[in-house]
């Protein structure tokens, strides 16, 4: 059996059929991002609607498009009622539209996503510019509602931590038209008439729209320009405002932002007793390390060096004397002795000992014969005995 | 931040420097009595600055040009 094609006019028929069945194609709602906008001579407007990953075709016919309170322009965040329908000439399905409107949220997003990126180009949220919050602010400034738990949270918090804080509220809208304004005028009055030394911008949750104030550029710029230190809590912790970016310090919420804003004051106290307390160990130590090197230069060598001399030299006197002393003594000896050696000696040989022995000594003319030679008969000579002399003639 | 008036934190400042100075030891005897007499005048400062603080909680008040500033009681409780 042979298929038979068909033509390309019944195809796209067939599936104008097709589509023109779907209930849910008959009415859509549908938003996106307009581009390529046309809007025809004929009154009748041609664009397309597209988000991140696709596009769709659409046409309004002039007799919707006299309805609309806006004008359209490419790059709009609009949504959009109509038909999906088939356009068999050139085999397209598009969106007829009856209505169309501007997606307000939509539009927040990408004008929020702009003035994010414009002023991080510019610089406003680079980290050199953000300034310290002071360690012991004097004065809190606080900007947000009078009313509302939000004040209350801050008193709540800061009063715990400082009893004696000193808070100052300038009351601004939080939210709604010109709420921006009066935030922006807060916050340079805050600084002209130096009212704080740090300024908390706070509101609590909220839709984009509710928190859209915080995302102006006449905030944004108002904090840059701030003299004073600035701490923003807008929203849920999750929120990112601009504000936050461009503020000087972000807090997660109101509460958190009075914490980082007051010290608590037992623990600045302590630490007050703390360097007081080092101080005085600090400077015990330094005292004792002086007197420690006061006595080691007393007792060190260098010190003492001259009474250490003097009393090695004392000593050294008295070795050498006690030398000396030994010297003489052992010389006195030795002369003793050779003196007694001698004495004996001249004792045994003194002639004295040889006359108590019967011995005799013969002297002529005093001079001691030890020979006869030295004799003549008839000389005189002078006998010598132990106990006397004698005088005898030679015969 | 008053001008000529010397911040809190530029009292805690010289407070943590002198703590240094201290610390490090390399500083004559007479300094270091005298670094320790300032350290203590400094403390006993910090300790006035916080007796004499004295609460407030006040709302700013524009009517023209001019601030009126009055004790500020939350309304709800």
């Amino acid at each position: 059996m042979k298929i038979e094609a068909i033509s390309v006019t019944d195809l796209n028929r067939y599936i104008k059929e097709k589509v023109a069945d779907d209930e849910y194609l008959k009415h859509v709602f549908v938003k996106g991002e307009i581009s390529n906008f046309k809007h025809h001579y004929t009154g009748h407007m041609y664009f397309t609607l597209k988000d991140e990953n696709s596009l769709i075709k659409c046409i309004m016919f002039k007799s919707y498009t006299n309805n609309l309170n806006f004008i359209p322009k490419d790059g709009m965040k609009v949504m959009v009622l109509g038909t999906v329908s088939v356009f068999e000439r050139d085999g397209v399905y598009q969106i007829y539209c009856q209505a169309m409107q501007e997606d307000g949220m939509g539009n927040l997003h990408t004008q929020y996503e702009k003035l994010k990126n414009k002023l991080e180009q510019e610089g406003l949220f680079d980290e050199k510019y953000k300034k310290k919050i002071p360690f012991m602010p004097e004065k809190i400034g606080v900007l947000t509602s009078k009313t509302g738990s939000v004040i209350r949270d801050i008193i709540n918090v800061s009063t715990r931590r400082n009893p004696n804080v000193y808070l100052r509220l300038l009351p601004v809208p939080v939210q709604g038209e010109g709420a921006g304004e009066k935030i922006a005028k807060g916050i340079k009055l805050m600084n002209e008439k130096k009212l704080a030394d740090v300024i908390i911008i706070a509101r609590g949750g909220g839709s984009l729209e509710d928190l859209w104030p915080f995302n102006e550029e006449i905030v944004a710029r108002a904090i840059f320009e701030s003299e004073i230190p600035v701490i923003s809590a807008v929203g849920h912790e999750t929120d990112f405002t601009i504000a936050d970016f461009v503020s000087d310090l972000r807090a997660p919420t109101p509460s958190a932002a009075a914490e980082l804003a007051v010290p608590n004051i037992i623990d600045v106290e302590a630490k007050i007793l703390n360097y007081k307390n080092k101080y005085k160990i600090l400077l015990k130590r330094k005292v004792e390390l002086m007197k420690l090197q006061y006595e080691k230069c007393i007792n060190s060598k260098g010190f003492n060096k001259p009474v250490q001399i003097v009393q090695d030299n004392y000593i050294r006197l008295d070795n050498i004397n006690k030398i000396m002393e030994n010297k003489i003594k052992d010389k006195l000896n030795i002369k003793k002795n050779n003196a007694l050696t001698l004495i004996s000696k001249l004792d045994t040989l003194s002639p004295l000992k040889t006359l108590t022995r019967g011995f005799c000594i013969t002297e002529k003319e005093g001079k001691i014969i030890k020979s006869i030679k030295q004799l003549e008969a008839g000389e005189l000579v002078k006998i010598k005995f132990t106990d006397g002399e004698k005088q005898a003639k030679i015969i | 931040m008053k001008e000529g008036k010397v911040s809190f934190e530029e009292i805690m400042e010289k407070l943590e420097s002198i703590a240094q100075d201290l610390e490090k030891g390399d500083l004559s005897l007479e300094e270091s009595i005298e670094k320790f007499e300032e350290g203590m005048k400094l403390s006993k400062e910090c300790s006035k600055i916080l007796e004499n603080a004295e609460k407030k909680i006040n709302i700013l008040i524009e009517n023209e040009d001019t601030i009126k500033e009055e004790s500020f009681v939350s309304t709800e409780e």
